[in-house]
């Protein structure tokens, strides 16, 4: 059987180039890229489970294609071949070394499980609450008294215990950079820690299939020193326990009464407004508009529009702004900044 | 024999198949119906792949993909998978013990139709008002009314309507393997196949009570305002994935046993070797089918059950790469000193090994809690679960179907074809999924409609895309053979390819009796022994006699009927309609158990191969 091996030889080549021009993904996304503790615990069980599973699939591939070449049937072959029973020696032989291969993977297995599911008290490690929404993130530093949303800041090298649900339907916390997920069950809490070790942005997905823009629930991680990250939940403390400042441009300000008008009932920004959606204290540092869109003015602008354009199903309604409109709260949405 | 008739009712065309419970006959009607729904969701899944091509293309909406991808696993494993092993296993375990047909005809009439019906039921969807789009594990608080469509209501109805279908076949097949076996077919005498669709049927038994619990459930959530599942109002949405994975883990060691049971038979048959190891794989069956109930919670390392669950579900899931392992390795050495001949039925068989191995070992993989953190719900999974359902058991059903179709028609298909049907098919599979490791690896979570530009996930999809169109060739070159044979007028030989077991020592087609004298079975694969001894067919083991057959019967049709006009009834809140659907099933029911049936019999005169004297 030629076609066999040219086929997996092919195959092998070929997943080896595509691996080799992706370079195993995207350094801000890949679990092959670990940038974290946890995500780098995981990445060697893969390494040492895939390792001894490529090591078993050779040696079946080995027999396999040994007697598919040895024992085919050849023109003019005669006679029956001997009716085998069974062989109690080699039957047991592949009973056995299976297992010791299943204890060799076991062992890591236990220790690693239980080391990720160990609980950080607020004293070794940052406490985050995390809540889901169709199809947007929340999250809370309750020792901080910091709320932010879609963008999650982190201090670089620092444990950071989190503490997940959701507030409607099943969704998943992934940053596959930093580790692996755990559900956001509605009415249950889950716990998970991970630790960044690399500054810089990270990208989280929501992994649940959780309604129409279940592919768009994205959120950006960004990762920076304890100096900068202590500036920047100063800076949202101190906005978060005052009135929103106003707003400084003439535009700005138009923007700023529309907002109070019409956003505050779901957003909240500084101290006021609503949980019914994101909120937006530092909304101009983030890295993307609604976890997805770069952040410019156009798709602030094309946001506002139409949010169901961007994100089908989401919660925020159609406001029918005019240009003029639109153009004001962009203005406004500019200078909600900690930075 | 004053109350029996004598002659067998005159019916043909539509309505003998609308009334047929003849095993042979239900068996086609699986594997018709269940080979159009498997063409529904390939289509289905093309159309995923199409708009996974590019990335942020919006060639369908978010919602269409939701109800494409529901659709698509919903289909595939309760219209497709399920009725083509069905197929498979009415047309063959009857003939493989000796029997004349199962043990409850009617009753394997009845489970056609309930799972026709439910099928169909859930199917139009498309055409009232959207599909289900919560996913074809359907789960709370995503399925629940607030959260999502009509169409989960057609999900939970018509999986319940198809569910008992399945129960019942299975109960029957259950009976059937224990009660009908020939003289001398002893347990350990019994073809692998056999073996596999006796576990099979026990899985079934235990496994669909349990998911017919959950959609009972939810349906009350959804239709009559319960809170199972609600927990604004005190439901819990976990339990809601226990049940479906309690009845979810076994369903699929349900769709791969069989497909272990027909590499089996064909590795065998085209080695010319008796099974290596057969007691081992028998004990191997029933372990993995054991096993397969323990370990439902795999499929919820993230969920937050917590570290011991975790370990202790990951380890025993471990376990069974162990008796799966010796399948492997026994079928290897049954190849090992035979005369291995390349037939298509055969290429399935062989290209299933390596295939299935892959899906094995990354089920190994999986099963590692810590590390399924990382997989979970991503395409590392969608790789995997492919390669065991599509490279295990679609594989397996095509060798299967290869192999058996001439017992099923008496015609023989196209080798030729059959062969680009499989290279092309087997090409295209891997070139699929095996990107999808690495996409899932990537941070690409599953269930997306889109991906954005900038993740590097552009190249492994759009590799995926163009595999799936070699796999679709390769299902058209399929349907294409069948027509070819269909239209050949040559009839198959009884025994094309020097089988071993009982089907292969009766005519293709076998008559309407199957075995003119029930046969008398001296060991494993009981026709090979004869041949063997250079007889020329199975030692008889009763005298030539008169044969009863059971009556057809329209009942299961109607009363499967009822349920599905009832199912409308349910979920239009129309209770009239719901009587009415009821009032059928109920007044069919009633029929059956007051009218006597007592069946007909066939002359012995009338018995086309005069056998041999007992
Ligand atoms: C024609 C070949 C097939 C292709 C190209 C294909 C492709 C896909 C794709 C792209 C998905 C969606 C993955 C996601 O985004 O989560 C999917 C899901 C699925 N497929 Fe297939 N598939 C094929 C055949 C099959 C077969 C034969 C079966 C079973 C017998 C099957 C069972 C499933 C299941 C259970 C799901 C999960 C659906 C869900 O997430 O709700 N597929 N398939
Ligand atoms: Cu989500």
């Amino acid at each position: 059987m030629k076609g066999w091996q040219q086929f997996w030889r092919q195959l092998s080549l070929f997943g080896l180039l595509a691996l080799a021009l992706t370079g195993c993904g995207k350094d801000e996304l890949s679990t092959l890229k670990p940038s974290g503790p946890v995500a780098a615990m995981q990445f060697d069980l893969m390494k040492l489970s895939s390792a001894i599973m490529i090591g078993v699939f050779i040696v079946v591939m080995l027999i396999f294609t040994y007697v598919l070449i040895r024992y085919r049937k050849r023109p003019g072959q005669q006679g029956i071949p001997k009716q085998v029973e069974g062989n109690h020696a080699l039957e047991i032989l592949w009973t056995v070394i299976p297992f010791l291969l299943l204890i060799v993977m076991a062992v890591p297995t236990v220790t690693t499980g239980f080391e990720l599911h160990k609980e950080y008290p607020k004293e070794e490690a940052l406490q985050v609450n995390v809540t889901a929404h169709q199809f947007w993130w929340e999250f809370d530093y309750p020792d901080l008294g910091v709320a932010t949303s879609q963008d999650l800041v982190l201090p670089v090298g620092k444990k950071v215990q989190f503490t997940v649900t959701s507030a409607d339907v099943m969704h998943a916390f992934w940053i596959p950079a930093l580790g692996g997920k755990i559900d956001t069950n509605p009415g249950q809490e889950n716990k998970i820690w991970l630790q960044a070790d690399k500054t810089g942005i990270f990208y989280g997905k929501c992994a649940e299939l959780c309604g129409a823009s279940h592919a768009l629930m994205d959120f950006k991680v960004e990762v920076m020193d304890q100096a900068a990250f202590d500036k920047w939940s100063n800076g949202m403390k101190g906005i978060q326990s005052a009135e929103p400042a106003t707003a400084t441009s003439a535009s700005a300000a138009q923007g700023q009464e529309i907002f109070n008008k019409s956003c505050l009932g779901c957003h909240a920004v500084a101290g006021k407004g609503g949980k019914m959606g994101p909120n937006l204290t530092n909304f101009a540092d983030r890295e993307r508009v609604a976890g997805i869109l770069a952040h410019t003015p156009e798709n602030v602008a094309e946001w506002l529009k139409d949010p169901q354009k961007v994100k089908p199903g989401n919660n925020m309604p159609n406001l029918n702004l005019d240009d003029a409109q639109t153009k004001a709260l962009v203005d406004y949405l500019d200078t909600l900044s900690v930075k | 024999m004053s109350a029996h008739a004598s002659h067998a009712p005159n019916r043909s065309g539509l309505w003998d198949w609308l009334t047929t419970v003849d095993h042979k006959k239900i068996a086609i009607l699986y594997l018709i119906a269940g080979g159009i729904f498997f063409l529904a969701g390939g289509f289905e899944a093309l159309l995923i792949r199409l708009q996974l091509m590019y990335p942020e293309s919006s060639m369908v909406g978010a919602k269409t993909f939701n109800e494409l991808i529901t659709m698509h696993g919903t289909t595939m494993i309760f219209l497709a998978a399920m009725p083509i092993i069905f197929a498979l296993m009415n047309a063959v375990v009857p003939l493989q013990i000796g029997a004349r047909d199962v043990a409850f005809p009617f009753v394997n009439s009845l489970g056609f139709w309930l799972f026709f019906f439910g099928g169909v039921l859930l199917n139009t969807s498309w055409f009232l008002g959207g599909a289900p789009d919560a996913g074809w594990t359907s789960y709370t608080t995503l399925a629940l009314n607030q959260f999502s469509g009509h169409g989960v209501d057609f999900y939970v109805l018509g999986l319940q309507i198809a569910g008992i279908g399945t129960l019942i076949g299975g109960i029957n097949f259950l009976v059937t393997i224990i009660n009908m076996r020939a003289p001398g077919m002893t347990f350990m005498r019994m073809p692998m196949f056999t073996w596999s669709a006796f576990v099979t049927s026990g899985l079934i038994l235990f496994a669909f009570p349990a998911i017919t619990v959950g959609l009972v459930l939810l349906m009350f959530d959804r239709l009559f305002g319960g809170n199972f599942f609600n927990p604004d109002a005190g439901g819990n949405v976990v339990i809601w994935e226990h049940l479906f994975w309690i009845f979810g883990h076994p369903e699929v060691y349900i769709l791969i046993l069989p497909a272990f049971g027909v590499i089996s038979e064909v590795v065998s048959t085209f080695a010319r070797k008796r099974l290596f190891g057969y007691s081992s794989m028998v004990f191997a069956t029933a372990l993995i089918g054991f096993l397969g109930f323990m370990v439902w919670a795999h499929h919820m390392f993230t969920t937050g059950l917590g570290a011991i669950a975790n370990t202790l579900f990951g380890l025993a899931t471990m376990l069974i790469a162990v008796p799966t392992g010796i399948k492997i390795f026994n079928w290897l050495l049954t190849m090992w000193g035979g005369q291995i001949r390349f037939t298509t039925a055969n290429l399935w068989a062989v290209g299933f090994i390596p295939t299935f191995t892959i899906g094995g070992m990354t089920g190994v993989m999986l099963a590692i809690p810590p590390a399924d953190y990382q997989y979970h719900d991503s395409y590392f999974v969608v790789a995997h679960f492919h390669y065991v359902i599509v490279g295990g058991l679609v594989f397996g059903l095509f060798s299967g179907l290869y192999y058996w179709w001439p017992k099923m028609f008496g015609k023989m298909l196209n080798e030729t074809l059959g062969k680009w049907n499989f290279w092309t098919f087997f090409i295209g599979f891997h070139l699929t999924f095996f990107p999808q490791h690495f996409l899932g690896l990537m941070g690409m979570p599953r269930r997306v409609f889109t991906y954005l530009k900038d993740q590097n996930l552009d190249m492994g999809n759009m590799i995926s895309t163009i595999g799936a169109f070699g796999m679709t060739i390769g299902t058209i070159l399929f349907v294409v053979n069948v027509f070819v044979a269909a239209s050949s007028s040559k009839r198959a030989p009884a025994d094309p390819w020097d089988g071993r077991t009982l089907e292969w020592s009766i005519p293709s087609p076998p008559p309407e009796y199957n075995f003119a004298q029930t046969p008398l079975v001296r060991g494993l694969d009981a026709f090979w022994i004869e041949k063997v001894a250079g007889n020329k067919g199975m030692t008889p083991a009763e005298p030539l006699g008169d044969i009863h057959m059971p009556s057809p019967s329209f009942l299961p049709f109607l009363m499967s009927l009822g349920l599905f006009i009832a199912g409308y009834g349910f979920m239009y809140h129309n209770y009239v309609v719901v009587v009415i659907g009821m009032l059928v099933t109920f007044a069919c029911m009633f029929t059956r158990s007051v009218k006597d049936d007592p069946g007909y019999h066939i002359h012995e005169d009338e018995i086309e191969d005069k056998g041999v004297k007992a």
